[in-house]
């Protein structure tokens, strides 16, 4: 490939690192760009917007009940007198956290247990891949719903570990079968020979080789994340109150949608926004890693 | 023609020897599903709490009388054992208030089934055939809509997304002036009519949680299919068809459909997995009493018994759509038979 911004004159031009030249390939799809644009400042947004509104996500107006969107409450107001605004904002913060979060831990499991499959291989590798079958054909969904009943008293970061337990098999699968045809490259070999332990072997030599693979899915999984995490606390299996996410705004707004659709119309087409943004960013940094990909 | 005849034995014996062998794995598959569910419903739900928190408390003797009918003095593994040895003769035991589940469980099944079978038909059938569109005019206008659309409804939530339809089809219902799009049951309770007018009712009811759910298949199933599609397109196979002189339409769906198809058996299983998640939200929404109702509302109960069912229910639905997804596959891929 030819990336040429320099005078005809140079001859010499320092090779340019694999880093600038993703970075390059991300810039030129707009829309990719403006998927994470729109995802970094929603995130920006819902931590910040609230601390210039008079209103907490959990205090109450008595002189407003259930009133549609105005100068005072920005998105109007619930039965109780809460600001829309406000919890809309809160849960989306919640939302995007436990996304983030659910697809750092599920991609970081992901590249361990396939790594170590991959690179181990005999029982390891039986015992592993067994395991992302069978975790593959269970209804997570059923599970999670199962599980809530003693997720509730557990607080939010064991809802995120039990989410991202359900969302690495495919990942790990691939990674497998990386580490399968890395293991018998000349670096990795002369690592070993050197006497390096595997588990070293795996950060330094095998999971950065993958770098690409594991960044795309983390972005992906972000997505899905948030899918499940409101689905989940749509039905009270996710977040519970007083806390609240982007789930169970739509929820309790669900019921009073055709009277005051204020309720539940934020925080609805904010979810659509945020995943949307986040499949785009994930599809643009997919064609930057991929050299076959060019420029379609 | 004996050797020929040979051939297709053996080979034939061999799909069937494969397609037998996935079904005993996808066998045991089910059974370590429900006893994980049943298990971890077992530990966690707490069936004696509604009775505990009674006012005035009900006598000890109440107590132990009710546990003992919900058998939990026996060790868990023995529970499970006697559940599971109860479905293997049809019986699926009593919820906690003691009606048998058996007999709830035909209307039930028929309630969520009629809801897949139709989204998946529509899904499949309807995303096929705007992949394939959306490949064939590739970067035009028809191709961005589709994209687009597709890209809007698989970043939307089945609830929301009903959510949505449900509004949309009050307007309609303002428009024409009645209420031709239903969306509370799966029924109206108290119809009066004949046979056909009935079927006309739930026909009305069936339009807007089938459209729900067909929806986030076909934007599935045709954004692989695009893909797949494309690849075709630029394959040297295809040319070949197109130059021995087949005209374009028929080398595309002879050819290229077929081929492009291939991937999407594997999708299926896949599919109907977020169908059956998807459909737990569609009955919520719609106040169907299906499966997935059943679920939410066994959950809240602490019912295993319940829980377990659904569960069971739904692994045989996974394993099925699974073991479809392995025929399709031998049927759209010769080479798996060799």
């Amino acid at each position: 490939m030819v990336l040429t911004g320099s005078a005809p004159g140079r001859v010499a031009r320092a090779p340019v690192s694999r880093g600038r030249l993703v970075l390059r390939r991300f810039l030129r799809k707009r829309l990719a760009v403006a998927g994470l644009v729109v995802i970094v400042v929603m995130y920006a947004v819902a931590f910040l917007a609230p601390l210039f509104s008079p209103w907490t996500y959990a205090s109450q107006d008595p002189s407003a009940y259930l009133s549609p969107p105005g100068p005072r409450h920005w998105f109007g107001t619930t039965q109780i007198g809460g600001d829309v605004f406000v919890q809309t904002m809160h849960g989306l913060q919640r939302s995007l956290t436990i996304g983030l979060l659910v697809a750092l831990v599920s991609t970081g499991l992901a590249a361990l247990v396939g790594a170590a499959a991959g690179y181990f291989g005999g029982w390891t590798d039986r015992a592993l891949m067994w395991l992302v079958d069978l975790l593959l054909v269970l209804p997570s969904f059923l599970i999670l719903a199962i599980l809530s009943q003693w997720l509730r008293h557990q607080g939010w970061l064991m809802f995120v570990l039990m989410l991202a337990a359900f969302l690495w098999m495919i990942t790990a699968r691939m990674v497998r079968g990386l580490t399968f045809s890395l293991r018998e490259r000349e670096f990795v070999k002369a690592a070993r020979y050197a006497g390096e332990g595997p588990w070293r072997i795996i950060g330094r030599h095998i999971l950065p080789n993958m770098a690409s693979l594991l960044i795309v899915d983390a972005t992906v999984n972000v997505g899905t994340a948030v899918l499940a995490e409101t689905g989940l606390s749509y039905f009270g299996f996710g977040v519970q109150a007083p806390d609240v996410s982007l789930g169970t705004l739509i929820r309790d707004g669900a019921p009073f949608a055709l009277t005051s659709p204020w309720l539940f119309l934020p925080a609805g087409l904010l979810l659509i926004l945020g995943v949307l943004a986040v499949s785009f960013a994930g599809d643009g940094l997919r064609d930057a890693f991929d050299p076959a990909g060019g420029r379609s | 023609m004996r050797p020929a005849k040979a051939a297709w034995e053996r080979a034939y014996s061999y799909v069937t020897g494969f397609l037998a062998r996935r079904l005993a794995n996808y066998v045991v598959l089910c059974l370590i599903a429900t006893f994980l569910a049943y298990t971890l419903a077992s530990l966690t739900f707490h069936p004696l709490d509604v009775l505990l928190s009674r006012n005035p408390p009900p006598s000890p003797a109440t107590i132990a009388a009710k546990a003992r009918d919900l058998h939990l003095d026996e060790p868990l593994l023995e529970r499970y054992f006697s559940w599971l040895g109860g479905v293997l003769h049809g019986d699926f035991g009593q919820t906690i208030d003691g009606t048998p589940i058996t007999g709830e469980l035909g209307r039930r099944v028929g309630v969520s089934l009629r809801l897949f079978l139709l989204g998946t038909v529509i899904g499949v059938v309807v995303g096929v055939l705007a992949g394939v569109i959306s490949a064939v005019r590739h970067y035009r206008v028809t191709d961005y809509l589709i994209t687009v659309g597709s890209f809007v409804v698989l970043s939307t939530p089945v609830f929301l997304l009903g959510l949505l339809l449900k509004q949309g089809a009050l307007q309609i219902n303002f428009a024409v002036g009645s209420n031709i799009l239903q969306f509370t049951g799966e029924k109206t309770p108290d119809f009066q009519g004949g046979f056909w007018a009935s079927v006309g009712d739930r026909i009305q009811h069936l339009i807007v949680p089938t459209l729900t759910i067909a929806l986030g298949q076909i934007a599935l199933y045709s954004r692989y299919q695009r893909s797949a599609m494309l690849d075709v397109l630029g394959s040297d196979f295809l040319r070949t068809a197109r130059a021995k002189g087949l005209t374009r339409r028929r080398a595309l769906v002879k050819h290229g459909m077929r081929t492009a198809l291939i991937p999407m058996a594997t999708l299926f299983a896949f599919g109907f997995g977020t169908l059956i998640t998807g459909g737990v939200f569609t009955e919520n929404l719609f106040s169907w009493y299906g499966m997935g109702d059943w679920l939410v509302y066994g959950i809240g109960q602490q019912d295993t018994n319940i829980t377990a069912t659904v569960t069971l229910f739904v692994a045989v639905c996974v394993l099925v759509s699974g073991w479809l997804s392995d025929v399709l596959y031998s049927v759209l891929d010769p080479r798996v038979r060799v």
